[in-house]
This record gives structure tokens, C-alpha cells and sequence, in this order.
């Protein structure tokens, strides 16, 4: 029911207004925030590389906690995807983190599928939250949200460019999901290699029109940080969970015979740069982004792939009841449409049987009166045959009767001969 | 009242953090989109005229809502009851508030008043269906959300208990929008007779099983006995006043009376700071989120229910429906009704093959029964045959007999009359 069938005097403009005083809302930002807190929060992150490249050493190293996990092996069929959940805590903070890791990406000969596994994993998880999201009773505030958040993509600090490999997956995944690229192991790389590395790396991802994820720069409390850490993409990073010695601090670091590879050393490497942006910084961005962005788009073309339009052929837009309703009796008319085809199709089937069925009986009596007809002629052949034979009969025994009767007759005469003779002679 | 739900994946651990990670950083994060974002609230007053709505909403705000330029409905002559929305934006200490007021000018004030609180549904409900569709569309932009977040319902100070159309009011909104009761005009009530009257009122809200909006305990166990208090004082008794007065060398919003000063802000003369303190301070937020978890969610799945089941919701499978959104549930439908048709499909096609095995049999007995025939005749014929050619045989025996006999006899005749003749002519002629 729209507000202008009530008598309702609206008055849309709005207008600013002095307080007198202090009224108190500007507690509000503190009573969500509370709120968020108790509640908790949840983040999913997909880290997409080779095998041995190290997705869960870092891991390990970001959140300064040993995951558990076994070394994946080299000889997988295909591309799995390996989720699993921890639930962190860090001072008051309450974090429910997914790590996903993609189990034997880059290991096969042909890799020609390797990216479709993580897509349709995202997608799914699109899915779920679309379907939950749809449900007549639903509950989306305890919902547990396993949309990916961000993707970590490791790239093998081979020196030179991107593998094809890598081209092709990030190119399948931009428009999907958050991707930041990382150089992995970046301790075999030499400080100068590094910087045409990355250099080379940005190009091609430019000229291949791989949209990467953007640290925001409009809000003006990061714009300086976040603007100048898109410089430095991608991070060249390096994991490690051992500590080593140095000076009179235990650091995290990683020991050559040649010298110690401070993680947390900026001059070594953009660990540190890495686990600012992504999360003392960027974090609540990439949630956002993540929903109302790529989820956005999922859900508009899934929508659209369903049939559903915001307005209809003349620009009037529709309720959602509206549309609700036009496909269901869409929906409803092609239940009945198909029940109608059945039985339709039946109906012949049982046309054709009975004409055939006809036939067969209509040459069965054509038979029928074959035989009789046959027969009919055996019985006159008989017949004739038989008068024949009468008539012959008949005829021998006249024949007889006459024969006998002129025997008769000459042994009369002849009798009456002898007679006359014997007559005579007397 | 919120809680989070057993998680179902595997191996989750409870881990205890080594050393600095950052993401204890994230409230801010959140603190600060929420600071640009903007907050939105739509606050609603229902009540008789002359209650001190207006008056109420502007001590709140500290701030004319309803002033000389921009008059209140109060001061406009209204016929039915109305609806009126007024917007404004305030800011404080780098918070923006885009606030709503809605007020409901007439309410209560004609002499029959059944179904006034029509407007007002329906109001509300129009805001959840705009909020719906917003959400519901195919593209989605950032939805303003301009659903009633709390209704003050203003009951007059009899000192009795509450008017038949307070109870009938509240009975009809309690599920559509958060109420909280306040006691108006709270300053012609000592505070003896306004126990009396708050108790009473409680009683006959939990008489009439009325659900207002109640305050969600808290971990913090101080908050929680605060809570407690302020649920002792409900409902809220409170004063308003638009007129800054001087007592105690100190300026107050106060009622000037010969008597005195009834302070709006003093603790022990009404209970306005503490309504202040909760509506805005405190559980403003909360509000939002009852209303957008429980009373949208309520209108929503209300609303989707009687879309998908055609108004006639089978009381046995409704459960099982909710829990799917109205595509799912047509896809299970879809796949009944395809269930459905092969059942149908191998009934008809198991009468069908019966049918023709039937008229199959049929067909085969009466072949048989022609060949039968056939042959019976046949062979009726072929003995009608032998027999002819036993008679024929049998006849052209006699016929040979008798002609060979008739050939003896003729012979016998001819040698008889030869013998005749030779005698004859012998002399035996006489």
C-alpha cells in the first residue's frame, strides 16, 4: 500500500537542523560498534599457488599461529579446494577466519581447468548466501558469511613475468572476488631483479586488464597510507614461523649461511606492508567490497539468468509480489502445459495402436472371407462332381434298366421263339 | 539475544594469538565507514492532542523540530487522523543523523476512534514493503532505510490505568514496530500516584499479553543492572519542555510553575534522561536492529508466504516451505509435479499395454478359431471327397461288371442268334 492512499503528509525535504545541546547520538558509531563486537566477525581468505610456494607458511606467519596442515602432495588429478576454520581471538576481537587453500593448482600437465574448481567454489559460496538470503524465513544475522573475502594469488619469483597460468586464472577470478598478488619467496629474488620484477608483473596485468583490488583512498584517515601501498603492489613477501636471534630480540626470520632474512624487516621484504593493508587497514573494505560489489554481481546475473527484470516493457517498475506472481503462474502454466503434452501424446499413442490393431483385424476377416469364398467354390466343385457322378449314375442305370428290360424282352422273344419253335415243332 | 550459531565445519580451533597480528583493529575500521556512512533513524509519537508530543521530541533533540517556520501538526486543523513525516539531518561530535519523525495528528481525538490506528499500520507497513521491494530488485543500489525503528506511545495521565484504545492500540502495533509506553505530562502525578499508575499500567500490558520493546541483556554485568532499573521505572514517566529556565544560578529546560520548577532533566522529577539516555545513548542501534531482524523479517516472510502459496498456505508442509525462498519452493514443486506425471505416465502406459495385450489375445483366439474352422471344413470337404470317389470307384466297378457282363450276354446273344441263324437256314424251316 503506498503512502499516498493514507493520508499522509510527507515532507520529503530534509532539512538541517542546530542542536541546543548535547543530545547523545553521537554514540551511535560506538553502539554499532559493540554491537559488531559481540557479535564477532568473520573472514574468508583463498590463497590460489603452486604447491610449495609457500600459501600456508604465510598463513602461519599472518596470524602468528601454527594452522595445522599437512604438506599437500604433487600428484593430485585436479584442483581441490581445502577450507578450514579457526576461530581467533585477539584482545576483545573476536574472529571466525577461513583459510582455503587450493590443493594442487599449477601440479597437472593440463591445466587448461585449473581455474574452474576455484571459481565454482566461489560461486557457490555466492550461492548459499543467495539462497539464504532468499528464503521466506530467514535468518541472516547469525548467518556464518563463507564468501570469500580476498585472494591472496602467489606468484613464483621466477624473475621475469607472469606465467600464463597465472594470467588466465586472475583474468577468470577479477570480476569475482578481491585479488591481491604476492611475490612468493621473495628471498631468492636480488633487491634490483625485484623491482623490474614488479614493475613487469604491474604491466602485464595492466595490458591484460586484470583488475586487481584497490587499498580505498576516499576516506581521508588512510588515503596517504593506502595510496602509497598501492605503489608497492604486488608485495614480494616471505614466511617464516622460526625464530632466529638477532641483536637481543627473537625475530621471525629465516637463516642462510649467507646472512638472516628478517621477515618483519621492511628493507627485507613487504611482510609487514602486506599484513597492514590487509589487516590492520583494509579489512572491514574488503568485507565490504566483497558484498556489495562482487556478491552484487552474482546476484544480478543469477537473478537475470532466472528471468526476473526490475521494470517491466513499459518502464513501470514491479513489486516484488508482482514478480513473485508472474512467475508462479508462468511457472504454474507450464506444469500444466506439460501435463497437457502427455496426455496429448498419449492420446495418439493409443490412436496409432488402435488403427493398427484395426488393420490387423480388418485383414484377418479379408482372410477370413478369402477362405470362406475358397471354400465355397470346393463345395460347388463338389457339388458338380457329384451331380456328375449322379447323372452318369442315373444314366447307367437307365441304361441298365434298359438293358435289362430289352433282355427281358429278347428273352421273351426269344422264349416265345423257342416257344414258337418248340410250338412249331410240335 | 543475538548468538551465534554452532558452526558445522570442521576442525575449529580456539586459538590464542603470539605476538601482534592486527585484525583487533577491525572495530575501528568499522567505527569509521560507520561515521561516513551516516546514521538513519525514523522515530514515531502516537497519542492524543495535547499530550506533548511535540514538545517531547523537541527537549529530546534539543532542537525546534516544530517551530515558527516549520509548525507542528498540533497547530494544523486535521479532520481524519494523519500521518505527517518530517526529516532532518543533525550532526554531533562528526556523527550525522538523518532523523525521521513521524507524527500521527488526530489520533484518538474524534469521537469514535475505531480503527484509527489504521493509518498508522498502514504507514508502517508501506515502509517495510518499499524497504522490501528495494531489496528484492534485481539491481540493487544502497537502500535508504526508512522503516519506523520505535514508536513512543503516549498514554494521557489519568492516574487510573490505561484507556481501551491504549490497549487496542498497542495489541495491533506490538508485532509491527517496537512500543515503548511513556507516561505524558508526568509533572500533574506525585510520585506516589505515578507508582500506582505505572504499576497498574504493567499489570494491564502483561494482562493483555502486549510484547514492548524490552532491553536485551547485556555480557557486562554493570550494564545489566542498570538495565534492570530502568525496566523498574517502565513505563517511562516523562515532562517536556521547549523553555530554558534559570534555577540555581544554573540554566535547565524546565515547567515554570508558583509552585516551582519541574526540570525536564532532573532524575528525581521524571524519568526524561532516562528515556533520552535509552533511546539515543544507548539503544539506538538496538532498536534499528529489532526492528530489521524481527519486525521486517516478520512482514517479510509474512508477505513471501502468501505470494508463494497461492493464500492457501497447507498448514502440514508450511514449515518445510519457509525454510526455502519462494524459487526454491517452486522448484520443489516442479520436481512433485514432474514425480507426479511419471506416476501418471506408467499407470497410463500399464492400462495402455493391458489394453493391447488384450485386444492382441482377442485377435490371436479369433485367428485360431478361423484356422480351426478352416480346417475342420477342410477336412469335412475332403471326406465328402472320398466318399465321392469311394461311390464313383465303387460305381465304375458295378459299371465295368455289368458292361462285362452285358458284353458276355450280348456275345452269348450274337453266338445264340448266329447259332439261330445258322440253324435256320439248316432246314429247319418249317
Amino acid at each position: 500500500m503506498a503512502a499516498t492512499d493514507v493520508d499522509t503528509f510527507v515532507n520529503d525535504v530534509t532539512r538541517s537542523l542546530e542542536l541546543g545541546g548535547h543530545v547523545g547520538f553521537d554514540s551511535l558509531p560506538d553502539q554499532l560498534v559493540s554491537k559488531s563486537v559481540t557479535q564477532g566477525f568473520c573472514f574468508n581468505i583463498l590463497c590460489v599457488g603452486e604447491t610449495g610456494i609457500g600459501k600456508s607458511t604465510l598463513m602461519n606467519t599472518l596470524f602468528n599461529t601454527l594452522f595445522e596442515d599437512e604438506e599437500a602432495s604433487h600428484y593430485q588429478n585436479g584442483v581441490y579446494l581445502r577450507p578450514k576454520t579457526y576461530d581467533l581471538k585477539e584482545s576483545n576481537v573476536q574472529l571466525k577466519l577461513t583459510v582455503v587453500d587450493t590443493v594442487g593448482f599449477g601440479d597437472q600437465i593440463n591445466k587448461d581447468e585449473s581455474y574452474k574448481p576455484i571459481v565454482d567454489y566461489i560461486d557457490n559460496q555466492f550461492e548459499t548466501y543467495l539462497q539464504e538470503e532468499m528464503k521466506i524465513k530467514r535468518s541472516l544475522y547469525n548467518y556464518h558469511d563463507t564468501r570469500i573475502h580476498i585472494c591472496l594469488y602467489f606468484i613464483a619469483p621466477t624473475g621475469h613475468s607472469l606465467k600464463s597460468l597465472d594470467l588466465v586464472t586472475m583474468k577468470k577470478l577479477d570480476s569475482k572476488v578481491n585479488i591481491i598478488p604476492i611475490i612468493a619467496k621473495a628471498d631468492t629474488i636480488s633487491k634490483s631483479e625485484l623491482h623490474k620484477f614488479k614493475i613487469k608483473i604491474m604491466s602485464e596485468l595492466v595490458s591484460n586488464g586484470v583488475q586487481i583490488y584497490q587499498f580505498p583512498t576516499e576516506d581521508e584517515a588512510v588515503t596517504e597510507i593506502n595510496s602509497s601501498m598501492n605503489a608497492h603492489l604486488p608485495f614480494a613477501v616471505v614466511g617464516s614461523l622460526e625464530e632466529v636471534k638477532v641483536g637481543n630480540k627473537m625475530v621471525k626470520a629465516r637463516l642462510y649461511p649467507w646472512g638472516t632474512v628478517q621477515v618483519e624487516n621492511e628493507s627485507h621484504c613487504d611482510f609487514v606492508k602486506l599484513r597492514e593493508m590487509l589487516l590492520r587497514v583494509n579489512m572491514e573494505d574488503l568485507r565490504e567490497q566483497t558484498h556489495a560489489r562482487h556478491y552484487e554481481l552474482y546476484r544480478r546475473c543469477k537473478l537475470e539468468e532466472m528471468g526476473f527484470k526490475d521494470t517491466d516493457p513499459d518502464s513501470q517498475p514491479f513489486s516484488l509480489q508482482e514478480t513473485y506472481e508472474a512467475k508462479r503462474k508462468e511457472f504454474l502454466g507450464d506444469l500444466q502445459h506439460k501435463e497437457e503434452e502427455m496426455r496429448q501424446m498419449f492420446v495418439n499413442k493409443v490412436k496409432e495402436t488402435e488403427a493398427e490393431l484395426k488393420e490387423k483385424e480388418r485383414e484377418l476377416h479379408e482372410r477370413f472371407e478369402q477362405l470362406k469364398r475358397m471354400h465355397q467354390e470346393e463345395k460347388r466343385n463338389l457339388e458338380e462332381k457329384r451331380r456328375d457322378l449322379e447323372e452318369e449314375m442315373n444314366a447307367f442305370n437307365r441304361r441298365k434298366v434298359a438293358a435289362e428290360t430289352l433282355m427281358g424282352q429278347s428273352m421273351q422273344g426269344s422264349s416265345q421263339q423257342i416257344r414258337k419253335d418248340k410250338e412249331k415243332k410240335n | 539475544m543475538i548468538e551465534r550459531p554452532e558452526s558445522a565445519v570442521a576442525s575449529i580451533a580456539q586459538r590464542n594469538l603470539e605476538g601482534y597480528v592486527g585484525f583487533a583493529n577491525l572495530p575501528n575500521q568499522v567505527y569509521r565507514k560507520s561515521v561516513k556512512r551516516g546514521f538513519e533513524f525514523t522515530l514515531m509519537v502516537v497519542g492524543e492532542s495535547g499530550l506533548g508530543k511535540s514538545t517531547l521530541i523537541n527537549s529530546l533533540f534539543l532542537t525546534d523540530l516544530y517551530s515558527k517556520d516549520y509548525p507542528g501538526p498540533s497547530l494544523r486543523i486535521k479532520k481524519t487522523v494523519q500521518v505527517e513525516q518530517s526529516k532532518v539531518l543533525v550532526k554531533e561530535g562528526g556523527v550525522q543523523l538523518t532523523l525521521t519523525i513521524v507524527d500521527t495528528p488526530g489520533f484518538g481525538d474524534a469521537v469514535d476512534n475505531s480503527n484509527c490506528w489504521q493509518p498508522v499500520i498502514n504507514y508502517i507497513d508501506s515502509k517495510c514493503e518499499d524497504f522490501l521491494n528495494a531489496e528484492s530488485r534485481v539491481n540493487r543500489r544502497l537502500m535508504p532505510d526508512n522503516r519506523v525503528h520505535c514508536c513512543l506511545y503516549f498514554i494521557a495521565p489519568s492516574g487510573h490505568g490505561l484507556k481501551p484504545l491504549d490497549i487496542e492500540f498497542m495489541k495491533r502495533l506490538h508485532d509491527k514496530v517496537n512500543v515503548i509506553p511513556l507516561i505524558a505530562k508526568a509533572d500533574t502525578l506525585t510520585p506516589e500516584e505515578c507508582q500506582l499508575f505505572k504499576k497498574q499500567i504493567m499489570k494491564e500490558i502483561q494482562e493483555h499479553k502486549i510484547k514492548i520493546y524490552e532491553f536485551p541483556d547485556t555480557e557486562d554485568d554493570e550494564d545489566n543492572k542498570l538495565i534492570r532499573k530502568i525496566k523498574e521505572r517502565m513505563p517511562l514517566a516523562v515532562v517536556g519542555s521547549n523553555v530554558v529556565i534559570e534555577v540555581n544560578g544554573k540554566k535547565v529546560r524546565g515547567r515554570q510553575y508558583p509552585w516551582g520548577v519541574a526540570e525536564v532533566e532532573n532524575g528525581e522529577h521524571c524519568d526524561f534522561t532516562v528515556l533520552r539516555n535509552m533511546l539515543i545513548r544507548t539503544h539506538m542501534q538496538d532498536l534499528k536492529d529489532v526492528t530489521n531482524n524481527v519486525h521486517y523479517e516478520n512482514y517479510r516472510s509474512r508477505k513471501l508466504a502468501a505470494v508463494t502459496c497461492n493464500g492457501g498456505v497447507d498448514i502440514s508442509k508450511t514449515k518445510n516451505q519457509m525454510t526455502r525462498s519462494p524459487l526454491a519452493q517452486m522448484e520443489e514443486e516442479r520436481r512433485e509435479h514432474v514425480m507426479k506425471m511419471k506416476k501418471m505416465e506408467t499407470e497410463m502406459e500399464q492400462v495402455f499395454e493391458m489394453k493391447v495385450k488384450e485386444k492382441k489375445q482377442k485377435l490371436k483366439d479369433s485367428e485360431a478359431e478361423l484356422e480351426r474352422r478352416h480346417e475342420q471344413m477342410k477336412k469335412n470337404l475332403e471326406a465328402q471327397y472320398k466318399e465321392l470317389e469311394e461311390k464313383r470307384r465303387h460305381y465304375e466297378e458295378e459299371k465295368n461288371n455289368w458292361e462285362a457282363q452285358q458284353r458276355i450276354l450280348e456275345q452269348q446273344k450274337l453266338d445264340a442268334s448266329k447259332t439261330m441263324e445258322k440253324n435256320k437256314k439248316k432246314g429247319k424251316i418249317f
